[in-house]
């Protein structure tokens, strides 16, 4: 295809041209971007955490008088174990992803340089049990360091053991392994025991990324700490294994306030903001996705209108109708070549300006492509119509005084 | 004229109604997208007490020093709430029209009638000033007085909500209700009251939050029962003593503190006496760095605090992309139209209209495919706010409504973005030369 009577003709339409071009490079930004930014949500709504999410249920009890609260976590667990299809119970302070947010920095030495900012779990006795963590190395908390574990005046444990997630494992003690080392908070050190696959942070937006899996976990006994109870099932038992456990703590506890819920709704729900987002972006790309084929479509069709003279006296002279379907397909790639690499720019920049303000990675080259590439295909579906329309224009016309 | 061509481009629109659709669906879309999320932004942005806003203001002390200082995101503020030791100093010094030190409780309310469950409330611990200072609405009764809090009284204020449950809605001032396990006497209840966002306290609420306070009880009472502070607690350095006392004595700071002042003179010798205090304790040795102080107005503190998310900050942008690839499409199309029109024009100018008729003309046209879309964008609209709820978190899109203003607004974004649009079509229509046109081709 002869490409030069094409540019000269869109020389003499400049305007509507760099119309087109104009569209086009929007589009391009904004899709890049907002493709970009779903694809951000998505993956941290999908983020693996290694605990048995399906079959757990949290129940948080509030107003249990500290002095009581020993004797009610035992009483308590005792009732949950009688319920059948509870196959681990168990006391926590925190789970995942609830917002309530308890961090410390940990570091591999006592200078704290390279220190790390992690959530801070407290076990009660069978809590990696009933979270149903993953062990990969080490072993668990023995029944003597649960019984033994107490939360300091300082809010540290005065446990002397640790168990850490894999990510930081990696993260502290580059190439070694983990296990035996200390871990150090300010002058308070503890041994590592065990490492476990990563478990989530209870509030990764706020830990931010580094903070997302950096978990450590403590043993604890029986304690007003442990405000939350973990019951762990088969997902098919889960709900009324919950309504069970709700029952028997009315009865038990009457004077605290409970909450319970499938751990997979609170999950959901924590999740609720960044997929209403994702949904959002993907609304707009689609609207703007159809508004720019419907443009190329309107401005093609103008553009064939104006030249159907032109386009009769092509064909008396011999052009076939392949000919002038390839002249506006050809005409379209030019014109979107043109308007993806300005959009390719313009979408660099708007990424720039959106990780310098807001918390937006930077927009890997596989989405400039694809941005492309969708872009190209969209002009030569939308051109297509008007293409054919033109294609169909009988050679008379030429010969026709408008 | 003006009727004449209102009357044209009808007949002009009519002819096309293809392509007319196609722009005034392009309009209607592009402003309904932009006009949802600027919604839920201006809801989010808006101002919750508007004809005080002013007045209101924040005090920040440097009480850290160096040690809060260097982290990630610093900027050389002073910390963002207040500890214990310099509020009550604020407090007892009394230099503002009205103030109030406060912080987050979440006690368990004990309903009268035997065999019902506790409930957990969320409320405040509040100085008396609060209530006028923040035109909290009562339904009955009003706030405690100084000498409540000076006594150390056990009166409570709770909301309609809390009032309906324990009461069945009848007018409780003086009657009793329990509050972690200790009796109060309600004074005063308030009319339905949820300011978004939560002004008097973003530091523990983040600004948005679904649950509204049920409950506020004076300040010293709070702190003489133990009744522990459920709010953020952040810390420069481990306190010494463990528990809601060693919190007491430690810097780490968990106390929101808002003031009145009426005028910049007021503000100005507040500010100053903010700068004395700090000088004063750099004086006696607690402060061992010069003062660093703020003192903003409510705007600039919810600006400063972050209180608009950025999601919904990039919503708005992402939307206006959106707005900005409809208009140049719409300019596109205007252009394919009118040039279409070249004959008529040249035959107009032809028989005496000036530029400045052709002008009027096609931006008539313009302005038409305008409020068309901006009325088809009205209806999105709608239905975008109703639906918006379906996708962004439920505390930040119950605030999102329609109102005449936005109602307004949309139909002038529409038709004065597609005028906009229509500039430079209509410019190339009024320079189409009539000799050209009239040949014979």
């Amino acid at each position: 295809m002869e490409i030069r009577p094409i540019v000269a003709s869109l020389k003499k339409h400049r305007i509507p041209a760099v119309l087109i071009v104009l569209e086009i490079a929007l589009a391009c930004a904004v899709l890049c971007n907002a493709v970009f930014m779903v694809h951000q949500c998505i993956a941290s709504v999908n983020s693996s955490n290694a605990i048995d999410e399906a079959g757990m249920s949290v129940i948080t009890v509030g107003g249990i008088d500290a002095s009581q609260a020993p004797a009610a976590i035992v009483r308590d667990l005792a009732a949950f174990h009688s319920i059948a299809g509870v196959k681990a119970a168990a006391a926590v302070d925190r789970v995942p992803l609830d917002h309530d947010v308890w961090l410390g920095s940990y570091s591999a030495t006592p200078t704290e340089a390279g220190w790390i900012n992690s959530s801070i779990y407290f076990l009660g006795d069978g809590g990696e049990r009933a979270m149903g963590l993953r062990l990969l190395q080490g072993r668990y908390f023995t029944p003597e360091e649960y019984a033994g574990g107490a939360v300091g005046a300082d809010g540290k444990s005065t446990s002397h053991v640790v168990i850490i997630n894999e990510s930081d494992a990696k993260r502290l003690w580059p190439g070694q392994n983990a296990l035996g080392k200390q871990l150090y908070s300010d002058e308070t050190v503890w041994t590592v025991i065990g490492v476990v696959a990563d478990v989530l942070a209870q509030a990764p937006d706020f830990s931010g990324g580094t903070g997302k899996y950096s978990s450590v976990f403590f043993p604890l006994r029986p304690d007003v700490e442990l405000g939350r109870y973990v019951l762990r099932s088969s997902p098919a038992d889960r709900d009324r294994v919950l309504a069970q456990a709700m029952r028997a703590l009315g009865t038990l506890e009457p004077g605290a306030v409970l909450e319970g819920h499938a751990y997979v709704d609170m999950r959901s729900a924590y999740f609720a903001d960044v997929r209403g987002m994702a949904w959002m972006l993907t609304l707009v790309c689609a609207v703007m996705l159809a508004v720019t084929a419907l443009g190329i479509v309107g401005l093609t069709s103008f553009w064939v209108g104006q030249r159907r003279r032109q386009i009769g006296i092509r064909r008396a002279v011999g052009a076939t109708h392949a000919q002038i379907l390839r002249y506006f397909q050809t005409e379209n790639f030019l014109l979107s070549t043109a308007g993806v690499l300005l959009g390719v720019v313009l979408a660099v920049a708007a990424n720039l300006y959106l990780v310098r303000h807001y918390e937006v990675g930077h927009l890997p080259w596989s989405y400039l492509a694809s941005s492309v590439l969708a872009l190209w295909v969209l002009g030569q579906v939308a051109v297509l119509g008007p293409a054919l329309r033109a294609a169909a224009v009988p050679p008379v016309v030429a010969t026709r005084s408008v | 004229m003006l009727g004449y061509y209102i009357d044209l481009a009808i007949r002009s629109l009519k002819r096309s109604p293809g392509l007319t659709l196609l722009m005034i669906l392009t309009v209607g879309f592009g402003v309904a997208a932009s006009m949802v999320t600027y919604s839920v932004f201006r809801a989010v942005s808006g101002d919750p007490i508007p004809w005080k806003s002013a007045q209101l203001y924040v005090p920040q002390i440097e009480m850290w020093g160096p040690k809060g200082h260097g982290g990630p995101g610093d900027n050389g503020d002073p910390p963002d709430a207040m500890d214990y030791t310099d509020a009550i100093a604020l407090m007892r010094d009394h230099r503002a029209r009205y103030q109030s030190a406060m912080y987050m409780i979440t006690p368990s309310v004990v309903p009268a009638e035997a065999g019902k469950h506790p409930i957990n409330v969320e409320g405040h611990a509040v100085f008396n000033e609060f209530f006028p200072m923040t035109d909290a609405p009562f339904k009955y009764g009003s706030g405690w007085s100084a000498s409540d809090d000076d006594q150390r009284a056990a009166v409570a204020v709770i909301s309609e909500k809390l009032n309906q449950k324990l009461f069945g809605g009848a007018n409780s001032v003086g009657k009793v209700v329990d509050i972690d396990g200790k009796d109060y006497r309600v004074v005063g209840v308030l009319n339905k009251w949820e300011p978004q966002p939560r002004f008097y306290d973003v530091s523990n609420t983040g600004g948005f939050t679904t649950n509204a306070d049920d409950v506020f009880i004076p300040f010293m009472r709070a702190i003489d029962v133990d009744m522990s502070n459920d709010g953020n607690t952040n810390c420069a350095e481990t306190p010494a003593q463990s528990g809601f006392k060693g919190l007491q004595l430690s810097s780490c700071i968990w106390i929101s503190y808002m003031v009145q002042l009426d005028s910049a003179a007021q503000a100005k010798a507040y500010k100053d006496y903010l700068d004395g205090y700090a000088r004063e304790q750099q004086r006696s040795g607690r402060f061992s760095w010069p003062p660093n102080n703020r003192l903003r107005d409510l705007h600039a503190w919810l600006d400063a605090e972050h209180v608009v998310p950025s999601d919904t900050e990039v919503s708005l942008l992402v939307a206006i992309g959106l707005l900005l690839v409809c208009l140049v499409n719409t300019a596109g199309l205007l252009l394919a139209k009118f040039l279409r029109r070249s004959n008529e024009i040249g035959v107009r100018r032809a028989i005496g209209a000036p530029r400045s008729a052709i002008y009027a003309q096609f931006l008539v046209e313009a302005g038409i495919v305008g409020l068309s879309g901006g009325v088809l964008g009205l209806l999105l609209t709608g239905v975008g706010i109703h639906g918006v709820s379906w996708v962004l978190p439920k505390d930040i899109a119950n605030l999102a409504h329609l109102d005449v203003q936005l109602l307004l607004l949309t139909l002038i974004v529409a038709v004065v973005s597609t005028m906009l649009a229509g500039i430079y079509p209509t410019y190339r229509a009024s320079r189409v030369q009539p000799a050209w046109q009239l040949k014979s081709n």
